[in-house]
């Protein structure tokens, strides 16, 4: 019974039978395999994650490197998918914001606005003109402690580790006006179908001042402390290379499109919440590299400033949330002895004065609005470009399909393109300057 | 397309509802769509029609207004009248948006014309994505009505515009061509679509699983795959997993 060996099948021998021909797999065949590969000796396949700090959160590669080139970079995706697509289906229109907001949850805000904007065109609404400046507001203060942690990471992983220390401080400082506002530092809720679960409390708009007053030292600072530094500039020029060409095939949008060349910011394409009403430029570079990414990432920081200063300008008084009581949330919020909750007087109100005022509020909290059956696309310009809300509804109180195209997932399948021939240690920088956020991707 | 339960019927035969040729998806039983409640409100019979269901069956007629009847104007120049009155099944102008219904024989001449024609210029496809529509329009009302919807979201960076095709295909042959030799960015999108409602997209480079596992058994996004969840004890309560939960729908 001795097998033979098939100069046609290195891998293993084979033997005739009285059941046809059998193959043996020794594993006693790795020379020949080896030998049979050119680049044998040379090549490696490293995997790379998904518990890995450099990694950009729980990602995995897969690299075949011959020596430190990268032959093939494989992405693999999936470790944080919690199936919050489909539990909004099971949850009716309001609960949705407080899922989606988990997905990306360095954009919590977008994720809602996003929502919430898709839902108000099936319903046929729109919030408030106060709501609608409030969520200008938020949104850009979240873009800016966003576009901070991908600053800090990409600090973080190419080594520069004062950046990073000095990126989360600076994003706890966005985080602590965040939390004024809505009362969380992350997954906020706070954008809800119909307009916002609260007002902007006393002081948040002395404190946001206050904030722009002291914030461009620090992205002065940050300048100072990477952009002119040598290190950081060979680590970051000509590293993680796609132009126009490759981002519009691979559906790449935000900074890294922009940093090589088209100036494509939803926000001045096709505008929603009044943003063409303000004065602000769309940063571009066109080095089509990390460096350039990292640059507009620090550009629009400056543009978020001066948005949410204009926001500020034009608060006026007025509701925010819409008037139609058959979609808005009976009560307003608000700080009682035991922390944030109904309002006393609408407690008051529905348990002492009103009937009807009860059964309206049972109605709406439990069972939820209805929305007229049919389907809409909303993109909004995340920090990480183009998030889409698919969102369908067959006329009841929960979603048929909230689908989201989230902006990490498709704009990671570009590490490949960016990574491939180059070196090892640039995949880092490749994959820091996409700024993946993984509960994103895998949502 | 409202639904405001206004179309209250006494039921389905006696309505005389053919679901050949009715324009309804879904129907609810009882005014509040709540089953097994014991409910003596004496509404629990009433089987409400909901008009278009989840998947409207209606479709516009020209104009449709604005650039709509451009684009189509333009798609059904570039594929030839025949092709395209053979590609679109029917097209829906809702809430401002276009929807192309597409046969799935002609998919990739579409989206072919779609991004290279210069007065069409749709260069990004922004998200492709399942629907599943078992029960609101779907097989489970009308039998023969596929049931998995793969929808396109495409973007003309030129135009500035935005259209949406649907492809419908059946459980049973959930077979859809692959668009990722026209839009490489389908690729991701094409394996998640794989991984949650198991439309198989022919012509895939690697049609693998994205976000489950490689060894996952069944498609989680369909309607009649569970959530799933425990039953959570309180002190002297248990709440039970949201999809066996008392609902309103």
């Amino acid at each position: 019974m001795s097998t033979t060996y098939d100069p046609a099948d290195p891998y293993a021998g084979s033997r005739e039978t009285t059941e046809g021909r059998v193959y043996t797999v020794t594993g006693g065949d790795w020379d020949v395999t080896l030998g049979a590969d050119p680049h044998g000796e040379e090549r490696l396949v490293v995997n790379m994650g998904p518990q890995h700090p450099s990694t950009h959160g729980v990602l995995r590669l897969v690299l075949d490197l011959e020596g430190e080139t990268v032959t093939k970079a494989r992405v693999v995706i999936g470790y944080l998918h919690t199936g919050i697509e489909k539990n909004t289906e099971y949850r009716n229109w309001v609960q949705g914001t407080t899922f989606v907001t988990r997905m990306d949850y360095l954009a919590p805000l977008f994720n809602e606005a996003g929502y919430c904007l898709a839902v108000e065109k099936l319903l046929g609404i729109e919030a408030p003109p106060r709501a609608q400046t409030i969520r200008v507001l938020v949104m850009e203060l979240n873009r800016i402690a966003s576009h901070l942690v991908a600053l800090a990471t990409f600090g973080m992983e190419m080594g520069a580790l004062t950046g990073m220390t000095n990126g989360f401080r600076e994003r706890e400082l966005v985080l602590d006006l965040l939390e004024e506002i809505t009362g969380l530092r992350m997954n906020h809720a706070y954008i809800r179908p119909g307009g916002l679960a609260q007002d902007l409390p006393e002081g948040a708009v002395e404190h946001i001042r206050e904030f722009l007053e002291f914030f461009p030292k620090r992205v002065a600072d940050f300048h100072r402390l990477l952009t002119g530094q040598p290190i950081w500039q060979r680590r970051l020029k000509d590293v993680g290379y796609l132009d126009v060409t490759g981002c519009v095939a691979l559906g790449v949008t935000g900074p890294i499109l922009r940093a090589a060349g088209l100036p494509w910011d939803l926000r001045k394409v096709e505008p929603y919440l009044g943003y063409q009403t303000y004065d602000f430029e769309v940063p571009t570079a066109d080095t089509c590299d990390a460096w350039g990414r990292y640059l507009v990432r620090m550009s629009e920081v400056n543009e978020s400033l001066r948005i949410i200063e204009q926001a500020l300008d034009r608060l006026e008084p007025g509701p925010v949330m819409v008037e139609d009581k058959k979609i808005a949330w009976p009560a307003q919020l608000s700080l009682g002895p035991d922390g944030m909750g109904n309002s006393h007087q609408h407690v008051a109100h529905i348990m002492g004065q009103s009937m009807e005022a009860l059964i309206h509020h049972f109605k709406l909290v439990t069972e939820g609005f209805r929305v007229p059956a049919g389907q809409v696309y909303v993109p909004v310009e995340s920090p990480r470009g183009e998030l889409g809300y698919h969102v369908v509804s067959d006329g009841s109180t929960r979603p048929w399909r909230v689908h989201v195209r989230d902006p990490s997932f498709v704009n990671l399948q570009a590490t490949a393109a960016m990574s491939e021939g180059g070196m090892i240690a640039d995949v880092i920088a490749a994959i820091a300057s996409i700024d993946p956020v993984m509960g994103g991707v895998d949502r | 397309m409202s639904n405001d339960g206004g179309a209250v019927v006494p039921g389905r035969e006696e309505a005389g509802y053919d679901d050949a040729t009715a324009p309804a998806g879904g129907f609810r039983k009882g005014a509040f769509g709540v089953s097994g409640s014991g409910d003596t409100s004496g509404f629990g019979g009433l089987v409400r029609v909901e008009p278009g269901g989840a998947v409207a069956l209606h479709s516009t007629d020209r104009p449709y207004g604005g650039w709509f009847d451009e684009v189509t104007d333009a798609l059904v120049d570039a594929v030839g009248e025949g092709t395209y009155a053979a590609a679109v099944q029917r097209v829906l102008v809702d809430r401002g948006e276009i929807t192309y219904f597409v046969a799935r024989e002609h998919l990739l001449t579409l989206v072919r014309a779609l991004r290279d024609d210069e007065a069409l210029r749709f260069e990004l496809c922004s998200s492709v994505s399942g629907v599943d529509y078992l029960d609101s329009g779907g097989p489970a009302v009308a039998p023969g009505r596929p049931r998995l919807h793969v929808v396109y979201h495409l973007t003309s960076m030129t135009y500035r515009r935005r259209i949406r095709l649907e492809v419908a295909v059946s459980a049973e042959d959930p077979h859809v061509p692959s668009v990722t030799a026209v839009y490489p960015t389908a690729d991701w999108h094409e394996r998640e679509t794989y991984d949650m409602f198991g439309v198989v997209f022919d012509g895939h480079p690697a049609l693998t699983r994205i976000l489950m596992p490689d060894d996952w058994d069944g498609f989680p996004q369909r309607k009649d795959y569970p959530l799933g969840g425990v039953p959570v004890e309180y002190h002297d309560a248990t709440i039970p997993p949201p999809d066996t939960r008392r609902a309103y729908r």
